[in-house]
């Protein structure tokens, strides 16, 4: 903070007490990191999360109600491989039901995981570092599972791959890339490739912090392997940020095309309720919705049972609550324009779906049910006490949850259910398989979550470690509350309120 | 000693200490220089003299590779070698085209991004000379480690171990071997 011999005598020596500069300081940029941390006891705690020898108990009885549920996937998925697809209840003229809901729900929530870890470090949001890491891992656990539905759908898996991608074959044909689901099945893969790139590259430094540590040989050779011996060199770590910078911002304009495209398989359709311009932008408002929902009844538990609420703080609750605010009302606002559209464009197809969406037809409480939990629910955060009470930000975030799953239902099946030929109406209901095969992802999901807390560092340690004051470097042979003092007052000279 | 040495390294407490040891051991005319820590320290880069990496350059030329083979595996396909005619659109609909290869600029890219750093530092190197120093285990948890490698033009054993030693907040200086 060299400063010019001019700039010096024009520092106005005003009387700032460094202790009330301080005070301010903290009162305007709430505490990331709580309690006294240093470089060592930061690695340790989250460190060891995974290297201390005993797991608690109350990990074994998690995993294993996960695996039991989940195993739950594996029948249905075997059973409907024998027995076809003809199990579930989709069929005419709902088509596309639950595996389709279930799959844009899925991949709805990876969205936070992504806008997390690009978006917000694109916008310098410090909060963003100490839940990143898991939000990735979650991302791609929700890409996993949303994966399985489109594929178990066509149901012939193994014979999917040459219509869903564009592998030589036999027959000498390729699959239609005029077709938005196509264009999905290229951004969904994509979108799962760069999101496991961005979490495994956040991960190597850990890794080594882990190889480092760890007493266990097997343990150590694993993590040896997997840090591709990271040394913490300055270079490496020079072109280690590059690389990092260059995948957020690459992540972003991908987050924000995923979702836009799983909308268009709907929004390109004539079917009215799905043929609609506005849907990218509100599909992905609800995927970050749901996605920070999904977050929030992650980390709440974790931070409990964990004791990390050094790392997660009542601050990143807070936030986490507001985003889900913010992009809520974008999502209620879509609910409110689409009614809004479906009268005013004067199209009796379109009018009819939003009377059968809304009043007359057999879902309407389906309809009336996603208002409550998407639209009603948020409501509370307005209110401090219930943002800031963690069980109250937990029920929401369940209750939106739901909500989010209810939204594709509505567009999905009651669209379908009832379009332009009254002759071809029906009805949809679920078989126990549609049942089994959702809540047999829901285990599938925890499990991994389950595995993730219990071998890789759920908090993201060498970030956690840039957070912490004494990370920062100071001037040379400057006192620091100096340098606090000089910049404070620099800014008062340069730009003062009246520039003439 | 000094045949199967392959440089000195010296271990700091906070990254301030790291950083002023680096502008003096870059003033002293060392260049072979390297420094470890636990997190990526900003104004260490201008300290060692450390120039920008060309990796973003590589994640460009990554990334229209990847927009060219997008648009040239839809040309192919359905232009030269199963062309037919779908919903009355030309056989090249380049509007229909553009989200396989924007996906693919983005896939193509972020590969080039993780395995050019991978590439560019020259990991995996699962063994490394520092790795036989049990101290230097710390630098991925909370210590800070300078290292001048024995191949710079400078570097005199006795000469370098005593301007180390003379740094400020040093803790100990380590022989490395090979």
């Amino acid at each position: 903070m060299a400063l010019k011999e001019k700039e010096k005598k024009a520092i106005v020596t005003t009387a700032i007490d460094p202790d009330e500069l301080r005070e301010m300081h903290r009162r305007l940029v709430p505490a990331m990191v709580e309690g006294d941390h240093t470089f060592g006891t930061v690695s340790d705690k989250i460190g060891d999360l995974t290297l201390k020898k005993k797991t608690p108990f109350h990990w074994f009885i998690g995993v294993a109600i996960a695996f039991c549920i989940a195993q739950l996937l594996l029948f249905t998925t075997i059973w409907l491989l024998l027995k076809g697809i003809g199990i579930w209840g989709t069929n005419q003229p709902a088509g596309w039901a639950f595996p389709i809901i279930n799959f844009v729900w899925w991949i709805g929530i990876g969205h936070a995981g992504t806008l997390i870890s690009a978006i917000l470090l694109l916008l310098n949001q410090k909060w963003r570092t100490s839940i990143n890491r898991f939000a990735e891992a979650m991302t791609l656990f929700a890409v996993a599972n949303a994966a399985i539905f489109p594929l178990v759908h066509t149901g012939r898996p193994w014979l999917a791959a040459y219509w869903l991608f564009p592998i030589p074959n036999v027959m000498g044909i390729w699959p239609q890339f005029r077709s938005p689901l196509i264009w999905d099945v290229f951004a969904v893969s994509t979108y799962a490739t760069v999101s496991l790139l961005f979490w495994y590259i956040g991960l190597i430094p850990d890794l080594a912090t882990l190889r480092d540590r760890a007493k266990n040989p097997y343990f150590k050779f694993v993590y040896s392997i997997f840090s591709w011996g990271w040394r913490g060199s300055a270079r490496h770590w020079h072109r280690y940020e590059l690389a990092y910078l260059i995948l957020a911002g690459i992540s972003t304009p991908l987050v924000l095309s995923v979702h836009s495209l799983v909308s268009l398989d709907f929004a390109v359709s004539q079917i009215p309720g799905w043929h609609a311009t506005f849907f990218p932008p509100y599909f992905v408002a609800g995927a970050i919705y749901a996605g920070f929902a999904m977050v929030l009844i992650l980390c709440i538990p974790l931070r409990h049972l964990y004791n990390m609420k050094d790392f997660i703080t009542h601050t990143h609750l807070v936030f986490m609550g507001k985003v889900m605010m913010a992009t809520g009302f974008i999502v209620v606002y879509s609910y409110a324009m689409e009614a809004f559209f479906g009268w005013y464009g004067a199209s009796q197809y379109e009018w009819f779906m939003i009377k059968n969406r809304i009043w007359e037809g057999p879902y309407f409480f389906m309809y009336w049910l996603l208002i409550l939990c998407n639209g009603v629910s948020i409501q509370f955060l307005w209110f401090k006490r219930f943002r800031e009470s963690e069980l109250a930000l937990f029920i929401v975030s369940i209750v939106v949850s739901i909500g989010m799953w209810l939204e594709r239902f509505v567009i999905i099946v009651t669209s379908l259910h009832r379009d332009f030929l009254p002759s071809s109406w029906g009805m949809y209901s679920p078989t126990v398989f549609d049942i089994t095969m959702f809540v047999g992802t829901l285990g599938f999901f925890f499990t991994l979550i389950f595995l993730f807390v219990r071998f890789l560092p759920v908090i993201s340690i060498f970030e956690v470690r840039t957070l912490l004051p004494s990370a920062n470097v100071h001037g040379h042979s400057e006192d620091f509350e100096e340098n606090v003092n000089e910049v404070e007052y620099t800014y008062d000279r340069t730009d003062p309120p009246n520039a003439d | 000693m000094e045949n199967n040495l392959y440089g000195l390294l010296v271990e700091f407490e906070t990254p301030t200490e790291l950083v002023d040891a680096a502008i003096r051991v870059r003033d002293a005319g060392y260049r072979n220089t390297d420094a470890f820590s636990p997190f990526p320290i900003h104004s260490i880069d201008e300290a060692l003299g450390i120039k920008r990496s060309i990796l973003p350059y590589l994640c460009f030329a990554g990334g229209i590779l990847g927009l060219v083979s997008g648009i040239g595996l839809q040309y192919f396909v359905h232009v030269i070698d199963y062309p037919i005619i779908v919903g009355g659109r030309p056989h090249l609909s380049l509007p229909a085209m553009i989200p396989p290869a924007y996906e693919l600029t983005i896939l193509f890219t972020a590969f080039t991004a993780v395995f050019g750093m991978l590439f560019l530092n020259g990991l995996p190197r699962p063994h490394h000379p520092l790795f036989n120093v049990p101290r230097f285990g710390l630098a991925t948890r909370e210590k800070f480690f300078l290292l001048i490698e024995s191949t710079d033009e400078v570097f005199e054993y006795d000469k370098t171990r005593n301007f180390l030693e003379g740094l400020e907040g040093q803790q100990e200086v380590f022989d490395v071997p090979e």
